[in-house]
């Protein structure tokens, strides 16, 4: 028999989404998903290296203070694991370099942006080329988006959905800015924005509010890095696994499984294929 | 030596945050203001080389895609005024805690005693303005005078000062454990000065019974022998002030009243609290028998309910009105995360699963002049709503159900209520988890955030008016990210059975919290050096009653203590030993092992006899208005719906997240277009089970100027019939009353004291009889009886208020029902009956007047109704349901349509009239606001067995859903009274808050 899949949700310091983080990586087909307090990580007790797939899920850490999850980013950089004479940074470059899948979604996504590992044009050397910054309207948002997929992109968490996603975003900095025109075309170029906000058709990306709902540079919701492992975006898979999720559910006719679903079982699939 | 650190957005980046503060100067202070740049300051204080500081400022402080950094260089260029608010000394700095954290990890160092990071922002102001301009900017947008200070320098002056100095609002002093010894043999003008000066809010005769305590010579004795004189510590009188302060002791609730109704008829009341709310639980629970699933009232920081066999519910609602006056901000980012800890310290502790909030404030575009002091409406309602958006969002919990009420004696005092749920698990350690227990020699210990100057005599000036000398102290600003730490830890440590006890530390701090704890067991020693301070020079009495936030205090078996600290450190969480817990009979306080207090725990608190006070209801009359009868109402119609207490509040409500923790299943906006009003929040806190909570409220103050019976009434009827709309079941759902009172306690001040007791005393048996009808117990609630602003000439008293929030559960959430009308042909149907009660209404309201005919709760035919309306939907007969209550029947229906996105036809003449025939009329059908109604639609193919199942109640069919996008109304006579499209109807209620 086949070892088991293991995904682990990391939280602590104002991580919110571990516990419907976890819960969708079960749904989507992992035998296992922790969630493990960043303390038990610092301390050694749980290390990354047992684990498949790493998830990076939403929250405010450290209340956002410094710019979204940019006191975490220096944390994972900085802060020493105490049994192992190694910093947390060692071990997730290891998982990265392992080969396993790790998804960031908003709070996530934005640490994982701000520490150089989206869209990874640097290697291991980090160095950040693009950001998460306030919304264009100045606001905290909670409302729901169309996400409109780019198939050639190499994601393997986007492969085989159908033109689009529906999901929610909530955040107050989501706007997707590059640090340059190059950068955005390379990630044009190379198809590292699988989704994209979009009209109610998945029709075409749109810069129109609410619609795309921060005014992120060429509508990107969502990046990846050329593997197509390492993923990250703002809206939240992991609150869209259930049809009752939707916010239309009592007047449409929809599929048990929510949009956001896919994500986890193509990480849980990727993982059974590549990793166990 | 300090240095500034800036950072500022590279040129060509969007400033959204100084766009906004460009929008709100045009809009609310008219002056034409170009542009606004915002740049971030970091002052550090700390020793640090050039190398650490330029790798902090590139590192975590600046984003280097859009941003750029500078050391003790000014960035600033190209504005005409620069403004500068930082905090003032004492005041929380979340970011500088983070700030310093995050150069902490990089050089490995932690920082020194005194060493902090203090932050500050700078705008960058363009525009044709004057020096008097800019200071208004100042003061009446950018800076809250009691918490922040302000520089502000011409483009002239920043240039010839090289840019703002370093400025280190830091608290100075020195720790002397200075104690006082108060003389209470004085004259009775002397015993209030004392209490007066001393923010104590205590009473000639509870100065009175003090001074009387400290004669007796059993007492006396026994304090030489501890090292105490014959007079009262400072830090025993504050201690007492707070244990006996209205915000903690609830005094009024549990005074004697000498009641007389409008008859004549005289009653002696002992203890409304006891004779009304205790008892309607009490008699709720006897009629529930078996059937009863209530685990904890009452007793607890919040209510403790059954949920099914594995987890137990638990809610509590809390207000924080006076804080919110001050610093609308921290007092509503302290409302919210201070209910958060009440849930958590309930029984063993609760994971919170959701929050709710109600905001009453005046009219934000409140144009008179206002008594200086009060802030203007719109200032607290986007603080208050910042606040509630930051505590809520940072800490993970969804604000699921709320809602926004106008009136314009809101201006006296908002009211803010911040309500959290939590679930735990039946059983902790093989114990039910709603209990708890505290052992002599456990230890006490505090946990979370450090004790400063923040919050002091919180609980003691909410026990007052508010008045031109309310103290800055009582102001604090809460940290949720602290907080979650804390939560992260103590979660995990109740798992592991590492304490005994814990409750939260809100009003009267530590003096509150251990003093109840002690209650536990007959006493406690504690000492007061070894709390954590933020920063020295506070005295003891400071320390016991600080409120400062974020803190829980635990009860720890000695041989977990160990365990319990070496987890919180792992954890990132402070946690310190203060004491113990004994049977000794005493509150016994040291100061580095010298006694500073020595209270027999009897007299804290069971030394209060019960004030006595009188109440004579005399019913008011208003104006009986003519009601002018026209041939369409259609422009009525869409100026309800554009009216503050009806318009969407979907600007406010997006701001808040309602769906972290993945369990949200009717969230605030459904619809076509996600963004009709829903009536109550379904959530599914357990994500592998298909049962859910219900959350609803009701809420009415514009009724209490009629009765405040019916008031009350109206708010426990809407709650429920909120809560029944979208499928909650009547098997298991309670109640929760929060009151916010003007002071009834006769005075100078308030000379119509019996008029305001009798309001409270008629809410109080209305609430009693109602909730009695509708079997529901009372698990939890607050009462605040302080709402009044005075400054010696004006007195704004806010209008009596209850909010009255239901809780229950759904036994399947996929039958839940939302408001939205679903397709064309579906039918329609009016639940309930019809009066002419337009008494009170929206509809008066917009035509300038009250009336007297306020809708009357017929609670038993209601009950049987909602009973068989539950049926219904549980037999998946209903396709939408709207309850009807502000505005009425036309409102309702045009909500439900236009989030639908279907018109709707209906016939007046098909309602159910209750009531002299002669006096029904088109404008009470269409906007009286008669109680416990719900508009329905069912699809053709149900009708049958709708109708099967709501047989023998009052229902009608009255109309059908229609393809076409227009509400048409036919009038008694036959023709049209309201005619509207959809888009029109939408536009009106969507219009008023949009860009607020």
């Amino acid at each position: 028999m086949a070892r088991k899949t293991r995904a682990i949700v990391i939280t602590g310091n104002g991580t919110n989404c571990e516990v419907e983080a976890a819960h969708a990586c079960r749904l989507g087909g992992f035998d296992e998903a922790i969630i493990a307090h960043i303390a038990e990580l610092l301390s050694g007790e749980i290390r990354l290296d047992d684990f498949h797939f790493l998830n990076l899920t939403g929250g405010f850490l450290d209340g956002d203070d410094l710019g979204s999850a940019k006191a975490q980013a220096n944390r994972l950089r900085y802060a020493k694991v105490d049994e192992l004479e190694e910093h947390l940074l060692d071990q997730l470059l290891r998982f990265i370099s392992a080969g396993k899948p790790i998804l960031g979604v908003c709070n996530g996504f934005q640490l994982m942006v701000k520490m150089g590992l989206l869209p990874g044009f640097s290697g291991t050397t980090l160095e950040q080329v693009a950001t998460l910054t306030h919304n264009d309207c100045g606001r905290f948002q909670d409302r729901w988006v169309y996400l409109k997929v780019d198939p050639a992109s190499p994601s393997v968490f986007t492969k085989g959905i159908n033109k689009g996603i529906y999901l929610p975003i909530r955040h107050g900095e989501g706007k997707f800015v590059a640090a340059s025109a190059e950068v955005l075309a390379r990630i044009e170029r190379e198809n590292l924005a699988p989704l994209k906000y979009s009209d109610a058709g998945y029709g075409a990306p749109t810069m129109e509010f609410p619609l795309n709902p921060n005014g992120s540079e060429n509508a990107i919701a969502g990046i990846c890095d050329a593997t197509g492992r390492l993923m990250g975006l703002m809206p939240h898979p992991e609150a869209f696994v259930h049809r009752t999720s939707h916010p239309r559910w009592t007047r449409e006719e929809l599929p048990e499984d929510g949009d956001g679903l896919v994500l986890f079982k193509n990480a849980a699939e990727y993982v059974r294929q590549n990793l166990v | 030596m300090a240095h500034r650190i800036e950072i500022a957005l590279k040129d060509g980046v969007r400033d959204a945050r100084g766009e906004r503060i460009a929008r709100e100067i045009a809009h609310f202070l008219h002056l034409p203001v170009a542009a606004v740049r915002t740049i971030d300051v970091f002052t550090v204080d700390a020793a640090l080389s050039r190398a650490e500081l330029e790798q902090a400022a590139s590192g975590p402080l600046c984003d280097p895609v859009i941003q750029t950094w500078s050391i003790d260089a000014p960035q600033g260029h190209d504005f005409d005024f620069a403004v500068e608010v930082g905090l003032r000394p004492g005041v929380t700095d979340n970011i500088g805690r983070t700030a310093r954290e995050a150069i902490e990890y990089q050089t490995g160092r932690p920082f020194s005693a005194g060493e902090a990071v203090y932050t500050a922002v700078q705008y960058l102001i363009s525009g044709p303005l004057t020096s008097a301009d800019i200071e208004l900017i100042a003061t009446g947008l950018l800076c809250n005078t009691l918490i922040q200070r302000f520089t502000i320098l011409s483009a002239a002056d920043f240039g010839a000062k090289g840019g703002f100095p370093v400025t280190l609002p830091k608290v100075s002093g020195e720790t002397k454990a200075e104690v006082r010894e108060i003389d209470l043999n004085v004259s009775d003008d002397e015993l209030m000065r004392i209490s007066k000066d001393g923010v104590l809010a205590l009473t000639l005769e509870e100065m009175r019974i003090i001074r009387d305590h400290y004669r007796d010579p059993q007492l006396l004795a026994e304090r030489r022998t501890v090292g105490l004189s014959d007079r009262p510590t400072d830090v025993e009188l504050e201690c007492l002030a707070q244990t006996w302060s209205e915000h903690c002791k609830h005094k009024i609730f549990a005074s004697t009243v000498q009641y007389e109704d409008e008859n004549g008829t005289k009653q002696e009341i002992k203890s409304l609290f006891k004779s009304f709310i205790q008892r309607t639980t009490k008699d709720v629970r006897e009629k529930l028998g078996d059937k009863d699933f209530c685990l904890s009232v009452f007793k607890d920081n919040a209510g403790v309910i059954r949920f099914n066999d594995q987890q137990s519910l638990v809610f509590k609602v809390e207000t924080h009105n006076s804080p919110s006056a001050l610093d609308p901000y921290g007092g509503a980012l302290t409302g919210i995360v201070g209910v958060n800890r009440d849930p958590f310290g309930t029984g063993k502790g609760a994971r919170l699963i959701f929050n709710t909030d109600v905001f009453c404030f005046a009219d934000p575009f409140y144009a008179k002049p206002l008594p200086s002091r009060l802030l203007h409406p719109r200032r607290i309602y986007e603080g208050v709503v910042e606040g509630v958006e930051h505590g809520g969002n940072k800490s993970g919990i969804p604000t699921v159900n709320g809602s926004l009420v106008f009136d314009e004696r809101f201006a006296g005092k908002p009211l803010v209520f911040c309500g959290t749920a939590g679930m735990m698990p039946a059983e902790i350690g093989g114990e039910p988890s709603f209990e708890k227990s505290i052992k002599p020699g456990d230890l006490i210990v505090m946990t979370g955030g450090r004790i400063g100057k923040d919050g002091i005599h919180g609980a003691t000036f909410s026990s007052e008016e508010l008045n031109e000398n309310s103290p800055v102290s009582a102001v604090q600003i809460g940290d949720p990210i602290t907080q979650k730490r804390m939560f992260d830890f103590l979660i995990r440590a109740r798992d592991k059975g590492l304490y005994r006890f814990i409750t939260d530390n809100g009003a009267g701090g530590l003096s509150s919290s251990i003093g109840e704890m002690a209650g536990e067991c007959n006493g406690c020693r504690m000492d007061l050096a070894k709390a954590p301070l933020k920063y020295p020079g506070l005295a003891p009495w400071e320390i016991l009653i600080s409120e400062a936030q974020e803190r829980m205090s635990l009860a720890v078996p000695p041989e977990k203590l160990d365990e319990f600290l070496a987890m919180a450190k792992r954890f990132g969480c402070e946690a310190s030993v203060l004491g113990e817990f004994t049977d000794s009979g005493t509150f016994h306080i040291l100061y580095n092992d010298r006694t500073v207090a020595f209270l027999p725990m009897s007299f804290m608190h069971e030394g209060l006899p019960p004030m006595q006070l009188p109440a004579k209801w005399v019913p008011p009359r208003h104006e009986e208005p003519v009601i002018e009868v026209k041939e369409d109402y259609s422009d009525d119609l869409a100026s309800l719906l554009g009216s503050l207490n009806i318009c969407s509040k979907e600007s406010v409500v997006r701001r808040y997240d309602h769906e972290v923790q993945g369990g949200s299943i009717v969230k605030p906006f459904t619809g076509v277009a996600n963004d009709g009003p829903s009536d109550a929040a379904v959530v599914r806190p357990i994500l592998d089970s298909w049962e859910g909570v219900v959350v609803a409220h009701g809420i009415c103050p514009r009724y209490s100027d009629i009765d405040t019976y019916h008031m009350t009434a109206n708010a426990v009827d809407e709650g429920l019939r909120n809560y029944v709309a979208t499928g909650g079941s009547l098997e298991l759902v309670a109640g929760l009353d929060n009151f916010c009172w003007c002071d009834p306690v006769q005075s100078d001040k308030t000379p119509d004291g019996p008029y305001k007791m009798a309001q409270l005393v008629r809410s109080n048996q209305a609430l009693y009889d109602i909730c009695l009808a509708y079997s529901l117990p009372l698990i939890s609630g607050k009462d605040s009886m302080k709402n009044d602003f005075y400054d010696g000439t004006t007195k704004i008293s806010i209008p009596p208020t209850l909010l009255f929030s239901v809780i229950g559960k759904i036994e399947d959430v996929r039958k839940a029902v939302t408001m939205d009308v679903k397709r064309p042909g579906d039918l329609v149907y009016l639940l309930g009956k019809s009066a002419n009660e337009l008494g009170g209404s929206e509809y008066l309201a917009l035509k300038g007047a009250t009336g007297n005919r306020v809708p009357v709760v017929d609670a038993a035919k209601a009950y049987q109704r909602y009973q068989a309306y539950h049926r219904a939907v549980m037999a998946g007969t209903v396709a939408s349901c709207h309850d009807l209550s502000d505005g009425g029947l036309a409102v309702a229906a045009a909500e439900s349509a236009f989030a639908g996105g279907y018109g709707m036809s209906l016939d007046l003449s098909a309602v159910l009239w209750k009531g002299d025939a002669t006096e029904k009329n088109d404008v009470a059908l269409l906007f009286g606001e008669s109680a416990s109604r719900h508009l329905v639609t069912v699809r053709p193919e149900q009708r049958d067995a709708f109708e099967a199942l709501m047989s023998g109640n009052c229902f009608a069919a009255i109309g059908e859903v229609i393809a076409e996008p227009t509400l048409t109304i036919t009038g008694l006579n036959g023709t049209p009274v309201v005619n509207a499209g959809l888009a029109e109807l939408k536009e009106a209620w969507q219009k008023p808050l949009r860009e607020l």
